[in-house]
């Protein structure tokens, strides 16, 4: 099956330049608070997307109390319900998601795993860091102004975002344009590195389809994030010029409150255009990190070479560019020319092919392998089955005729936490169960970690699954209360309340996960430098946790691909990808 | 095993649910059955690869999970799987694309037979408009809109006096008769959605977008705001009442025009002004 000729030192050339001098820090605060170096920007990144995302897990809570047992809380209004939908799913989607992968995991792994001594421009990486703690916080500071945050919903569609019949009109908006702005700043500081950092500071030997399929799923989506967040940048800076000096670049003429505004001109299409040409790839700039982890992980734990490495490289390439083309199909009912459905839900339906691979390849890995039920091969199961549920769901969305009923009812909540909620959280979850060890030194606590898994995934599948039968009914999402209606049986109210309580239950899970993560730093079981006995390079180390400079004196030469599990005729069921080809290891080795 | 056989149950769970949950679509009650078709197809296509995946997965939990002397196999991919697998899967897209495409094309197509009908929406009631005698509807512009006239009708526009204006009242419609929704909103996006109708459309200041349907049964059904609009949102609804023709022409005999409006408005204006001086 193997048949590609394998030559062990090509793709090793000499090193042409010396290294360059890595910085130093001097003191405490250098080292440790305005670092410069990727592994303690990664764990800042990683503990305010986490900090931000239990206020979005405690947002999630009230809704979900609302939904189920509405009128019961008197705490909980239209008005903040709205704010809670819309801080709960910008922070979820880009504080917390985004955060996490490419600053938490991309700034972690990249240097580890392509063998670099750190990320190629340190400082701007540190710089990248600060600009996104400021966006979080003024984000976090628009629960604080009058009003409120806003509760334009997570799109912030103009006009209603930015007149005032919606909540936080006042304040709330403009900080989270601004806390946008921000963030795309510090974001495309920290994304030039990444993806320099992969381009060029390899170290040698690792050619790019050498590169583990994290490195890969990581540096596809910062490539798409800076092609993308531009969009959502121009527009968040039209919106703001729009509310605070007036200017009419998505508002037409009309009416608020009765009385005619001085707006004339503006085309609201245009922004959810802007909108979802981020919000599409944004997506995938979430998911792809997580395909690539999700590989690694089941290769890992299952002791076998992922299936089909390179068609899985290509499927990342092709799904990376195929999402700039698919925006549209966010718009199927939002009034632009109903011509264009027929295009956007072909390029939509195309896309379900790659990532029809990818679901194919993980599965047949396991095939014939040998698994070890871990904590984080248990999130990869549950990754596969939530993600094909959900991206199965959007077969449905994507397929326009098929939009038009389910479009903004909960189906569409449904279908988008299955898929790019749950999924990549479990993703998240399996990650840093996998990497924990490399990045404390200590394993995390296994029963504990087992548990938080059950409880997450069965427990998150109660919650969605059922959900999609309540848009199929027809009930409409962002509604506070249903209300009256002739069409929702009582029953979906139970329906409601027992997602409600599954839901708590499931958030509950998450201070387990929260509590283990700080109880195994101290006394958890010590890890060694490679408890999961994987090949690629983060796990070669001379010390974990990885010291500065992560490779002491020589950085590593790499002979093979990252995925020699289980070569035949090998002592031991991996090969690391800097162990040189001499003895058995060569006969298995793929490139 | 345990994890195989919660595995399979996850995916037995899925397949039971759909069978036999009490929550599925509303009655239809227009000429758009066969969009629930198209969805009925996408759910036999998509459940079944959802059902093969996982109980595959399940099966390879089940078969190859770890024991002692395991030793996996090594093989880093197979060509021919793969792009059968690819032109399978391409296969199935194909299945569920084209007649969606299909329907969409018919969606997008209005008969020319359809009478217009005028929805108006703003934060958060609905009106609507029908056309007059002359079966034409005049055009409006916010730029008109005062509390004489609401909907920011043309003044000026000989096809608008006839118009009839409803609001704050229920939409009546003729059972059987296709119709183009035409679809204003003089503030926020709003969304005109009756779930019955199974079809929905954006509404947007400063544009007017549409789409057609013929109701196929009589009844009362209600509407609701599909498109977030403001913090009444929720309580944006409104009915529309499809009935037969005959019932529906009485209905229309007893609105008022335009015109009609406008001319009490000017009298009682005067009235006013007179009283007052």
């Amino acid at each position: 099956m193997v048949d590609i000729p394998f030559d062990p030192v090509a793709g090793i050339p000499p090193a042409e330049v010396g290294e360059v001098e890595l910085y130093h820090p001097r003191s405490w605060w250098t080292r440790y608070v305005f670092s410069q170096d990727a592994k303690v920007i990664a764990v800042q990144y990683s503990i305010t997307a986490m900090s931000i995302g239990m206020v979005a897990l405690v947002l999630s809570w009230l809704m979900r109390l609302q939904l189920g047992f509405p009128g019961t809380f008197s705490f909980i209004d239209a008005n903040q319900y709205l704010q809670f939908i819309t801080m709960h799913g910008m922070i979820m989607v880009i504080y917390l998601l985004t955060a996490l992968f490419l600053g938490g995991f991309g700034n972690y792994l990249i240097p580890l795993m392509v063998g670099a001594r750190d990320m190629v421009f340190p400082y701007v990486n540190m710089l990248s860091y600060w600009v996104y703690l400021l966006a979080v916080l003024v984000l976090a500071a628009t629960f604080f102004v009058p009003g409120g945050p806003t509760g334009a919903g997570w799109t912030l569609y103009p006009p209603q975002a930015i007149l005032s019949g919606t909540p936080g009109q006042d304040w709330g908006i403009v900080l989270m344009l601004a806390s946008l702005i921000l963030f795309i700043i510090g974001f495309t500081m920290g994304g030039l590195n990444y993806v320099v950092t992969v381009l060029q500071a390899r170290t040698r030997g690792m050619t790019l389809m050498r590169l583990p399929l994290t490195v890969w799923g990581i540096f596809t989506a910062t490539v798409m994030a800076l092609l993308a967040f531009p969009a959502l940048f121009v527009a968040s800076v039209m919106l703001l010029l729009d509310r605070l000096l007036g200017t009419s670049f998505f508002m037409p003429t009309l009416v608020e409150m009765g009385q005619l505004t001085k707006y004339g001109g503006g085309s609201p299409i245009l922004f959810q255009h802007l909108f979802w040409f981020f919000g599409h790839p944004e997506v995938y700039i979430v998911a792809l990190p997580a395909f690539g982890i999700i590989s690694d992980l089941i290769s890992t734990h299952a002791r076998k070479n992922i299936f089909g490495y390179r068609m899985m490289v290509w499927a990342i390439v092709a799904i990376g560019a195929l999402s700039f083309v698919v925006w549209a199909h966010h718009m199927y009912v939002s009034g632009m020319h109903p011509y264009f459905g027929f295009f956007f839900a072909t390029t939509t339906l195309i896309i379900a092919i790659p990532t029809a691979i990818k679901v194919y390849n993980w599965v047949l890995t396991l095939w014939r392998g040998d698994i070890h039920l871990t904590v984080p091969m248990l999130f990869a199961l549950g990754f596969i089955v939530t993600f094909v549920n959900g991206g199965l769901t959007g077969l449905f969305l994507g397929n326009v005729v098929v939009d038009v009923p389910l479009s903004d009812t909960m189906f569409v909540v449904a279908h988008f936490h299955m898929v790019m909620g749950i999924a990549p959280i479990m993703a998240v979850f399996g990650g840093i169960y996998h990497w924990y060890p490399k990045v404390t030194g200590r394993m995390l606590n296994d029963v504990v970690g087992k548990f938080h898994f059950w409880v997450t995934f069965i427990g998150a599948y109660a919650v969605f699954f059922p959900m999609h039968y309540l848009g199929l009914l027809g009930m409409p999402r962002r509604y506070h209360d249903i209300g009256e209606t002739s069409f929702v049986p009582a029953s979906a109210h139970d329906l409601n309340a027992f997602m409600s309580v599954a839901a708590l239950i499931v958030g509950f899970a998450q201070l387990v996960f929260l509590f283990n993560l700080v109880w195994s730093l101290f006394k958890g079981k010590d890890a060694g430098g490679n408890p999961w006995g994987a090949t690629s390079l983060e796990w070669q180390t001379p010390e974990t946790p990885p010291g500065h400079g992560n490779w002491g004196k020589e950085l590593p030469i790499v002979y093979r691909w990252a995925y020699d599990y289980s070569v035949p005729g090998a002592v031991r069921d991996f090969v690391p990808q800097n162990e040189p080809p001499s003895g058995v290891a060569a006969q298995g080795a793929h490139p | 095993m345990a994890v195989a056989l919660i595995l399979l149950l996850v995916a037995i769970a899925s397949v039971l649910f759909h069978v036999y949950s009490p929550w599925w679509w509303t009655p239809i009650a227009s000429n758009w059955r066969y969009i629930d078709d198209t969805i009925n197809l996408t759910f036999w296509i998509t459940g079944a690869v959802f059902c093969a995946v996982i109980v595959f997965m399940a099966y390879c939990v089940f078969r190859f999970h770890h024991k002692e002397g395991r030793r996996a196999a090594y093989n880093p991919e197979n060509k021919k799987l793969e792009w059968w697998l690819s032109i399978g899967t391409a296969v199935g897209v194909v299945a569920m694309l084209a007649p969606g495409l299909v329907v969409w094309h018919q969606f997008v197509t209005v008969p020319a037979d359809a009478t217009e009908v005028e929805v108006v929406g703003q934060q958060w009631m609905w009106s609507y408009r029908l056309p007059g005698k002359d079966g034409r509807l005049g055009t409006s512009d916010a730029r008109n809109i005062s509390s004489e006239n609401p909907l920011g009708l043309n003044p000026d526009d000989p096809n608008g006096q006839d118009d009839v204006v409803v609001q704050n009242e229920d939409l009546h419609l003729p059972v059987g008769k296709p119709v183009k929704v035409l679809l204003r909103s003089i503030d926020v996006l709003h969304d005109f959605y009756v779930p019955e109708f199974r079809a929905k459309m954006d509404m947007i200041p400063g544009s007017v977008t549409y789409y057609w349907l013929t109701p196929t049964r009589t009844g009362t059904f209600d509407v609701l705001c599909a498109e977030l609009c403001g913090v009444a949102h929720a309580q944006m609804r409104s009915k529309v009442i499809v009935e037969e023709e005959k019932e529906y022409h009485a209905w229309l005999e007893k609105q008022q025009t335009f015109a009609a409006l406008s001319s009490q408005r000017d009298v009682a204006k005067a009235a006013y002004k007179t009283g007052s001086e």
